[in-house]
């Protein structure tokens, strides 16, 4: 197997604030393979979003402290110049943002503001970055894309600006679409659509992409591989088959039945993953989650209080928990 | 547009009839004669009684100030004191002139030191702004910040009269403040108001500097302006084609409170480098009781703040598309 198009080594980002070092990501390794979609999962504050907007280095170097290797295509990208961030941004990578309205400017026309990434990374004129604009609106299926490219934000409802934001990710043909909670600001039937969209869209370009959400149905229908996510650390990793089939890690059982099914009898209460998120300026040593965890005496509740798990096995579906598999497939059972 | 604009100037009229009729029935309530004003300092009781009716007192209050508010459109005689061309605001009897003329005359004074020192002011306190907002907790910033915190604690009277003593009288690094015409020589006109200018300037610079730095550093958080730093524009570009635009909304506002304000009379700075401009006016009609010129005064200053307000949303819709075209 070839390099991974995306790979993640040891990702730590470190804020210092005056409350003290936050440590909103803490060893993080993952890939992503062209073509293919991976599911990042966790509550808010797990460093879903701090991750991939160090990805895209958007984090403000006076305050995020960033280390480990981010290789995108074999270029490392911490500690890249501003100019090589810049001309990736948009061109190579691309992201779309949870809230269409605040993250499309107010004072611009939709189409100004797609064509411009083109015109940007291109080159190309101001005709032709808006002929691309109208292209790349009726792709995303915006009704009328020859009248509505001179609207404004404002003026789309917010599946179509979604589209829109999506449209504009996709301008320059990325080979990396970071999406961060692209349908939580969204109506559930909008939602669907959008999630449609982008795999319509992946399949015919190729592009590989990071769905962050902390809603499983979504991950369940879009994502390839899956990684969970707590306290800034992966818990969790492996196919979306393995990890919403036969889940190992006591976090994801806990979001896995915290969940509504629409299969599951009416009575039967959901069950919150009970505690709450750690603060990141002082997270618990040992695993993270020993203070929310039901199983640490089953565990060894030294070992979990004091001795950070790490993922294993190495490839393929790995779980940070010092249960014993066959504990894990007991207790799922 | 059209139809918000006509709107607007309706509203503008009315407003101002308001004032008008305030201003006017509070003047009367100050126990004083202008009629004993108009008569001279000798004058016998049937002049007095002459002048009474010249100037229409013994009306009641009511008409006369209709008499006044048609006087605007119509012009006004008043008997053998004088007569006063539409639009007549008045007749002042400490100035011996229809008090419209001593406005017109006055007027440029103001403008002109209120044009220079908004530029100044818009030019430095915008500029300063945007460049601590850029350099957030860096030491331009605090310089920044420290120097406007000690420009907005200034005075005009403090450095006005420090400026002229040391650049003006001492070392003659300066002209002499003074108001030529801009028409007749636009270069002495410039150098006769630039010390005025600089000495204004520097409380709003301060101002300016502070409210730009907020607003910018608060742009510059909005989720779109990290979607354009997503999008690979150039940090230039993100700064100057979006933080900015949203920057201009606030500044454009207080700008045009500024400048209507300013219009109105710069008393201060007036008084303090000795130009005749309509704070002066203002000053001496209460010293010397000229009710006409009075009233003139805060009528024009009422509507320079009325016409730059209208002039201030209009603007908002040509930089805001969202109130365009709500």
């Amino acid at each position: 197997m070839s390099t991974p198009f995306l790979s993640v080594r040891d990702l730590t980002v470190d804020f210092h604030t005056e409350d003290g070092v936050v440590h909103a990501v803490d060893g993080l390794s993952f890939d992503v393979e062209k073509g293919t979609t991976l599911g990042i999962v966790g509550e808010s504050g797990s460093g879903k979003s701090v991750t991939n907007l160090a990805v895209l280095g958007l984090h403000n170097p006076e305050t995020a402290k960033i280390s480990g290797e981010i290789r995108l295509d074999g270029e490392e990208l911490i500690g890249a110049s501003r100019s090589t961030m810049e001309r990736l941004r948009g061109n190579k990578v691309a992201m779309i943002f949870q809230d269409p309205l605040t993250s499309l400017s107010p004072y611009h026309t939709i189409g100004r503001q797609i064509g411009e990434v083109f015109r940007r990374h291109t080159g190309a004129s101001r005709a032709a970055s808006r002929d691309r604009a109208i292209e790349m609106l009726t792709r995303v299926g915006i009704p009328q894309p020859k009248v509505r490219v001179d609207d404004y934000p404002h003026q789309f409802s917010g599946g179509m600006r979604q589209r829109a934001m999506i449209a504009m990710a996709l301008v320059c043909d990325p080979d990396l679409l970071i999406a961060d909670e692209p349908t939580t600001a969204l109506d559930v039937t909008v939602q669907a659509q959008i999630l449609d969209l982008l795999r319509d869209l992946q399949e015919q370009t190729g592009t590989a992409i990071i769905m962050i959400t902390h809603d499983l149905g979504v991950v369940a229908g879009t994502a390839h591989e899956v990684l969970v996510m707590y306290a800034g650390r992966a818990v969790e990793r492996g196919t979306v088959r393995e990890v919403l089939r036969e889940p190992r890690h006591p976090y994801t059982w806990g979001l896995l039945t915290s969940m509504p099914r629409l299969s599951a009898p009416v009575d039967v209460p959901l069950l919150p993953v009970r505690g709450t998120p750690p603060s990141l300026v002082n997270v618990p040593p040992g695993c993270p989650f020993h203070p929310r965890c039901d199983y640490t005496d089953l565990a060894g509740p030294e070992l979990c209080r004091s001795e950070r798990p790490e993922l294993s096995p190495h490839r393929g579906h790995g779980d940070a928990c010092y249960l014993t598999l066959a504990q894990k497939r007991e207790i799922v059972r | 547009m059209l139809r918000f604009l006509t709107r607007r100037t309706l509203g503008a009229a009315v407003t101002l009839v308001i004032i008008a009729a305030i201003t006017f029935f509070l003047f009367f309530a100050i126990p004083s004669d202008p009629a004993r004003l108009a008569c001279g300092k000798v004058c016998p009781p049937e002049l007095l009684e002459q002048a009474r009716h010249n100037l229409g007192l013994d009306q009641p209050l009511f008409a006369q100030f209709t008499a006044w508010l048609t006087g605007i459109f119509a012009g006004r005689d008043y008997g053998g004191l004088g007569y006063c061309p539409a639009p007549c605001l008045g007749y002042s009897f400490v100035n011996q002139a229809p008090v419209f003329e001593t406005i017109l005359d006055r007027l440029p004074v103001t403008i002109s030191l209120t044009i220079g020192a908004a530029a100044v002011f818009l030019v430095f306190g915008v500029a300063t702004g945007i460049i601590a907002a850029l350099n957030q907790g860096r030491p331009l910033d605090k310089i920044a910040s420290v120097s406007s915190l000690i420009g907005f604690s200034l005075q005009i009277y403090f450095v006005g009269t420090l400026a002229l003593y040391f650049l003006v009288y001492k070392n003659q690094i300066l002209a002499r403040p003074q108001y030529l015409p801009f028409t007749e020589d636009p270069l002495a006109w410039a150098s006769g108001l630039a010390l005025p200018w600089v000495v204004l300037s520097i409380i709003f610079t301060a101002n300016y500097t502070r409210m730009t730095r907020s607003t910018m550093v608060e742009q510059l958080g909005e989720d779109y302006v990290r979607t354009a730093r997503a999008k690979g524009m150039k940090g230039r570009s993100v700064v100057m084609r979006f933080a900015l635009r949203g920057t201009l909304t606030t500044v454009v506002t207080i700008f045009g409170v500024d400048l209507g304000a300013l219009i109105g009379g710069a008393i201060i700075t007036e008084t303090t480098f000795g130009l005749q401009g309509l704070g002066r006016l203002s000053i001496n009609a209460v010293t010397d009781s000229d009710l006409p010129v009075l009233m003139a005064t805060v009528l024009v200053a009422a509507g320079a703040i009325i016409v730059f307000n209208i002039v201030v949303d209009a603007l908002y819709a040509f930089i805001d598309p969202r109130v365009r075209l709500s």
